[in-house]
């Protein structure tokens, strides 16, 4: 295990009233291995990972509750303690991040090769001709072809994908143990998404890294996650290697999440699609029941009333349900039978 | 659901293209270059079908959409719809014939006018054509209210106070106030969160049964133009690659961009993604101002020769409606060396 996340709550404190946008979120990272973490828009993906780095702005947001343990060499640390300097000696270093959209996050004043080499300055203790040198061998690493002449380049210069790169340079720079990448292929055609998570795999690969990949796409999280964290209303729901998430979902959003697309059980236009009905959860109530219990068709009255823990399924699943897997089992078929 | 015969066809394009100009100097603000957005495109849609249309961003699907309707006039290049050619028609003739012909867009908020109720927002296509009077566009509102899936009682609110999958609802309810025949939908899920998405798609294929539309889809997730048309159109660069019915492009597409176009696609299914082999095409769609001579698709090709770089790939039928421009589609065995074994 590397990183240990415990009870974490965050609430940002805005004009029309408070946002309760992590509500005691669990999870563990083991070196090594990649993390999808899904969920729709609100969910609280992002603020999860934003609030372990210290990157909330502080007001309107704050940290409310929790722990976040980083291990190495036997030590512990609980991030969210930590100082701002601490934090900014972490952020980069340990752990790298890959934002969604490169063009807002590199700086376009300044060229690429200096933005990589800055952060190898700042957290190795290199001098400049020595961050040039292992710049340059990044840049070719991740793929960015003629890296000499590139390192001079503005971002303006570079497209999408190779912007993407960059970033990607960036975070890897400093041997971090950890990286986090906020929706890294969103913004990009599905042909350069295929070349980036080609990269990402090759170079977790090389230097043992684990990766936390925050997605809302299903596909992507079958084609590279070793194991998923579906998260609603600001909690998790489920936690599970991804094979038992896709063969055996036992929270009844992921379920209905796995029947919504197509290509999991549907592949022909003949079948419909099932569709949640319904809205994500208005965060500005705070969470007292469970967050998808007005949209879901297994809901009793303990759902209305009491906030569902994580219970182990088994040793490596988990899920916030109250509703039994045999039960459910029962009451689908009745279901269908029904109709 | 739509059979061979080509009397039902309902819209054809023949030969469109559109090219944007690039204007250069201020004072004497002269044309340096083209972006060739449409270049040269043909293809039929048959009554009651949906017509899927793919490519990456930059392709010109939202533009040959657009042109289609004639929200942008073609450079040239024909569209009939029925035997009406849209492209030769006066403005006064288009308007008297918009009714048939509508759109749905990807960014339901900036399609709304933000100042106005929902009432207004569906209504204002009746009124704009003179159809009924205050009270006939109200049962009318309410009619279309509740086909989408959305309760009346909320005809008095303003698109800010719905949600995304909502304010989508009050699109397609505008763009079906005049009961048109043919609908253009630009993307109209893909802003919106997976459980929506399905939501969405669900309401247009029950209203195309309901009400026998002809939908043109345009998407970049194959995924669900896979789910939701009848045959595909594949573009790259302004140009059209493929068409075909849907199974035979999904199963054995020709055209090699076709081919990585869908190995590129992950699917939601983690075992059968581990063992899949993938083709990874290197480097990134050119922009359409600098498109390559020839093939637009030989600098990425992972099968070029010499001569796709030199000639123009003639889009031509290789089997009863499979299109496909590649100059190494064999035309006797309409087969192709696969860029991977599957």
């Amino acid at each position: 295990m590397i990183l240990q996340v415990k009870n974490l709550i965050t609430r940002f404190y805005s004009v029309d009233g408070v946002v309760y946008a992590i509500n005691g979120v669990n999870f563990a990272l083991d070196a090594g291995e990649t993390l999808a973490v899904v969920g729709e828009s609100g969910s609280g993906k992002s603020v999860t990972m934003m609030s372990l780095l210290g990157l909330i702005p502080q007001p309107p947001g704050k940290i409310e509750g929790g722990q976040a343990f980083l291990f190495e060499n036997g030590e512990q640390q609980d991030l969210l303690k930590m100082s701002d300097q601490q934090i900014r000696r972490v952020r980069g270093g340990k752990v790298g991040f890959i934002f969604q959209d490169p063009i807002s996050s590199l700086n376009p004043t300044m060229t690429i090769g200096k933005q990589i080499a800055e952060s190898m300055t700042e957290h190795l203790g290199l001098n400049r001709l020595e961050a040039r040198k292992r710049t340059v061998e990044l840049l070719n690493e991740v793929g960015i072809a003629d890296a000499d002449r590139r390192f001079d380049s503005y971002p303006h210069e570079f497209s999408g994908g190779m912007r993407q790169r960059v970033m990607i340079a960036i975070a890897v720079a400093c041997q971090p143990k950890i990286v986090i990448a906020d929706e890294p292929t969103t913004a990009l055609d599905v042909t350069v998404q295929a070349q980036i998570i080609e990269l990402v795999q090759r170079l977790q690969e090389q230097l043992g890294i684990a990766i936390v990949w925050i997605t809302h796409d299903l596909a992507v999280v079958a084609s590279m996650a070793d194991r998923v964290l579906v998260m609603y209303g600001g909690t998790v729901v489920e936690d599970a290697l991804v094979n038992d998430l896709f063969d055996n979902p036992q929270h009844p959003y992921t379920i209905g999440l796995l029947k919504a697309i197509p290509g999991v059980t549907k592949m022909g236009a003949e079948e419909r699609l099932e569709s949640i009905e319904g809205a994500p959860p208005d965060l500005l109530r705070e969470l007292t029941f469970c967050p998808f219990a007005p949209r879901c068709q297994f809901v009793s009255d303990q759902c209305l009333t009491e906030l569902p823990p994580l219970i182990t399924i088994t040793k490596q699943h988990r899920a916030a349900c109250f509703y039994d897997a045999e039960k459910r089992k029962i009451k689908e078929k009745e279901v269908e039978h029904g109709q | 659901m739509a059979n061979n015969g080509s009397n039902n066809v309902l819209v054809s394009v023949k030969n469109l293209k559109k090219f944007f100009p690039i204007k250069q100097g201020f004072i004497f603000n002269r044309q340096v270059t083209q972006v060739k957005a449409v270049n040269d495109i043909s293809f039929e849609i048959k009554q009651g079908e949906t017509l899927g249309l793919v490519g990456e961003s930059g392709c010109g699907k939202s533009t040959t959409g657009r042109a289609v309707l004639q929200l942008h006039k073609p450079t040239s290049g024909h569209v009939f719809y029925e035997d009406q050619d849209l492209t030769t028609l006066s403005e006064g003739e288009l308007r008297a014939l918009r009714p048939k012909i509508q759109m749905i867009f990807q960014d339901s908020i900036a399609s709304l006018n933000p100042r106005h109720s929902v009432r207004k927002i569906i209504g204002e296509p009746l009124v704009i054509h003179n159809i009924g009077t205050a009270k006939t566009i109200h049962n009318r509102v309410v009619e279309l209210m509740e086909l989408v899936g959305l309760n009346p009682k909320w005809m008095k609110r303003f698109p800010h106070e719905f949600s995304g999958g909502q304010r989508q609802r009050i699109n397609i309810a505008r763009a079906l106030a005049l009961n048109p025949r043919f609908v253009v939908c630009d993307e109209p899920i893909s802003a919106l969160d997976v459980s929506i998405q399905a939501q969405v798609v669900n309401l247009l294929k029950d209203l195309q049964q309901q009400l026998g539309l002809t939908y043109l889809f345009i998407a970049h997730d194959l995924s669900m133009v896979q789910y939701l048309s009848d045959r595909v159109a594949v573009m790259y660069l302004g140009k059209a690659m493929e068409l075909a019915d849907k199974q035979t492009l999904f199963k054995e597409p020709l055209h090699p961009y076709t081919q990585s176009l869908m190995s590129a696609v992950p699917l939601p299914q983690p075992k059968l993604e581990r063992k899949r082999k993938r083709i990874i095409l290197q480097g990134e769609v050119p922009s359409p101002s600098k498109a390559p001579n020839g093939c637009v698709f030989h600098t990425r090709c992972p099968l070029a020769i010499d001569r796709c770089a030199k000639v123009i790939p003639e889009y031509r039928q290789v089997h009863p409606d499979h299109f496909v421009a590649c100059h190494l589609v064999d035309d006797q065995q309409s087969s192709i060396i696969k860029v991977i074994g599957r």
